[in-house]
């Protein structure tokens, strides 16, 4: 491995809850040292945002951090861009970073763009000279020729957007930190500031990356990192540490909280094809609905079915044991259903699951929504311009296009 | 970047501990001048006088004060026309005081930006005390007419004592205004406080009084107050008296002192601005 440019050795950051120090009145503060007279700190809940990272990353690496809301992910990059400061460990870089943390953090709404991309500018450490270099490209990549002596108040987000990545990606940074900013720009720009993103880390130079983009951060990221509860769970190359991240995060699961006697889906989830759980299958991955089912004694087995809705409740799809010709047990047991469900079938997006057991002339069990999954896009053409298709599912359409 | 490999930077718990990085305030520098120029140029966008409010608020002050003080109440001037007397007061006055309450409320009205991206943070209240000073130089050419108005002949040399001076109140404004915009962070009673303040401490400055008017048992208190030296130094210098030393080197030491407690107080709290505005 090369030289690091960025090494974090057992980064750790605690905020204290309820402690006396973020009173925001004197009176308040006053108050306090005198009811924690003999017992400073009594009450303080000390609770730890990052424990114990450490990390090396090299010129040119492209990083994506994930993880849950409240993982840490913004603690780790405000202590990288130097906003606040660790509680233990250290960290050591060897260039000038530029973070984006927020979109347009800086402006100011009532001076105009080209005002704006000056301030901004020197906010993230430009020099004035550097930003007259490089004015016009930072104006033409944000699009906002027409509008460059305009308050920026009277610019649409996208706009906004759009002039504060310009002004972030043109300061030629070693390290370059973006938070989520991309989820607010239109699809083309999106596209527009990953490509650039791209030619920042293939340029030698570093991007730290953190969204929830799952897509994104495998089709940018050379590399990926997770993060859990304050902790650095996972390193590894982009596709292993999002999969084991959707294995993880938010596993949807159905479970049936009492006994009625007849046949019954006593639990369903998802699962991969190696019968792993799943939380949230990628759009380009076959996964498995799995439900397992009781039919008690006396009874003479029960047919089986799911259904796939959309979220407003419209089935997409539905499917039973016999479509596939498979004959469902005929006596009482526990069994379990795995129903496998192609890949590329399902856009990206969200779906509920229902589950049915009957038989000829009386319903057992209907579950609608038993419970409700997301398919995250997977890195397939279909999500390069967005990751919100119309519709539900992909058809494989054919087509040709010639000279009429 | 060429100077990339310069950049280099280790980032660990201070432990309360800061030293102000000079380095990295000149590589700032252009910074400095664009947050300056910011706040001037919002300060006045959508006003219809715009920049004249910046000559208008102590040539307002004088007439009002010559009226109320100078006429009815017949305060002394110490022989000078009483308008030119208060104006020569309220010069420097008006300047600390804008400089210290916009610097004061700085950082919290900043909060945005501290918490979302690093740069030296003292370069906020600096700012405030840049921008104020803007408006001082364009009140200062107005004293030009107000002296030619009441026919008071400047004396030419003893004039450049303003230069000095002036930047003695900007150090001691800067001291003020950082351990007030620290102060302001942690506690929001000191944006309600600093008005009231700076009202107090005009009183205790010789602005709209001669100091000859304060009893000499009070002389020694009265020297503490930095202000006070400034702004009879001020007062005598362009009309060609002398200025008094004694008082005037008390004035520093005080504005010395004040400013290391403003630092000190700013740089102590500056680790947490981003955890607690």
């Amino acid at each position: 491995m090369k030289a690091p440019i960025l090494e974090i050795r057992g980064l750790g950051k605690s905020y204290r809850l309820g402690a006396g120090r973020l009173g925001n009145s004197l009176r308040e503060a006053l108050v306090e040292s005198f009811s924690s007279f003999g017992r400073r700190d009594a009450g303080a809940e000390t609770l730890w945002a990052l424990r114990d990272v450490s990390l090396a990353i090299a010129a040119g690496e492209a990083v994506g951090v994930i993880g849950r809301n409240g993982a840490g992910k913004s603690t780790l990059l405000k202590i990288l861009s130097r906003i606040t400061e660790p509680t233990e460990g250290e960290l050591e870089l060897w260039g000038r970073v530029a973070s984006l943390l927020e979109v347009g953090t800086g402006f100011h709404p009532e001076l105009t763009g080209r005002e704006n991309i000056y301030l901004n500018g020197t906010i993230l450490g430009m020099r004035r000279r550097e930003i007259d270099r490089r004015f016009d490209e930072i104006v033409a990549f944000a699009e906002v020729e027409r509008f460059v002596d305009t308050p920026v108040k009277r610019y649409s987000s996208g706009m906004y957007v759009r002039l504060a990545f310009a002004v972030a990606a043109h300061l030629e940074p070693e390290i370059l930190v973006v938070d989520e900013v991309l989820a607010v720009g239109d699809a083309a720009f999106q596209k527009k500031c990953l490509g650039k993103m791209s030619d920042i880390a293939s340029g030698g130079r570093t991007v730290l990356f953190v969204s929830h983009n799952m897509a994104a951060v495998q089709r940018l990221c050379t590399r990926a990192v997770l993060l859990e509860h304050g902790r650095l769970v996972a390193d590894g190359t982009p596709r292993d540490v999002v999969a084991r991240y959707l294995r993880e995060e938010g596993r949807p699961r159905y479970e049936a909280a009492t006994r009625s006697g007849k046949p019954q889906v006593l639990w369903a989830e998802l699962r991969d094809p190696q019968d792993r759980p799943l939380a949230r299958p990628l759009s380009t991955d076959p996964f498995v609905l799995t439900l397992g089912y009781l039919v008690p004694e006396g009874w003479r087995g029960a047919r089986v079915g799911i259904g796939v809705l959309s979220t407003d409740g419209v089935p997409i799809f539905t499917s039973d044991s016999r479509d596939a010709g498979v004959e469902a047990p005929g006596a009482s047991g526990e069994y379990v259903a795995r129903v496998s469900v192609p890949a590329d079938l399902l856009l990206a997006g969200e779906f509920h699951l229902s589950t049915c057991l009957w038989d000829e002339g009386e319903i057992f069990d209907w579950q609608e929504p038993a419970l409700t999954f997301a398919i995250e896009p997977g890195p397939s053409p279909l999500y390069q311009e967005t990751t919100r298709r119309k519709g539900f599912v992909h058809v494989p359409c054919a087509w040709r296009i010639g000279a009429a | 970047m060429s100077q990339g490999a310069d950049h280099h930077l280790l980032i660990r718990p201070s432990g309360g501990r800061s030293r102000l990085d000079l380095q990295e305030l000149w590589r700032y520098r252009d910074l400095l001048l664009v947050l300056t120029w910011r706040e001037i140029s919002i300060r006045y966008k959508q006003t219809l006088l715009g920049g004249a409010w910046a000559i208008l608020q102590p040539l307002l002050s004088m007439v009002v004060f010559s009226i109320f003080l100078g006429r009815l109440a017949g305060l002394p001037s110490d022989g000078i026309p009483y308008p030119v007397f208060s104006y020569l007061g309220l010069l420097p006055w008006t300047y600390f005081a804008n400089a210290v309450s916009r610097s004061g409320a700085s950082l919290v009205g900043n909060a945005n930006l501290i918490s979302k991206v690093y740069f030296p943070r003292i370069l906020i209240p600096l700012a405030s005390v840049l921008s104020a000073f803007v408006d001082f130089l364009l009140s200062c050419v107005v004293l030009v007419g107000v002296m030619a108005w009441y026919h008071v002949a400047p004396d030419p040399l003893r004039s450049l004592w303003l230069v000095p001076l002036s930047l003695l109140v900007a150090i001691l404004a800067t001291g003020v205004g950082m351990g007030l915009s620290a102060l302001n962070v942690q506690y929001r009673d000191v944006q309600h406080a600093v008005p009231f303040l700076m009202q107090l401490w005009m009183y205790a400055t010789p602005v709209v009084y001669p100091a000859s008017l304060v009893p000499e048992r009070y002389r020694t208190l009265f020297a503490l107050n930095p202000m006070a030296g400034i702004t009879e130094a001020y007062r005598a210098a362009p009309l060609g008296r002398a200025v008094d030393m004694h008082s005037l080197l008390v004035s520093c030491a005080v504005v010395v002192v004040l400013f290391a407690l403003g630092l000190w107080r700013f740089q102590r709290t500056e680790r947490v601005f981003a955890d607690v505005v």
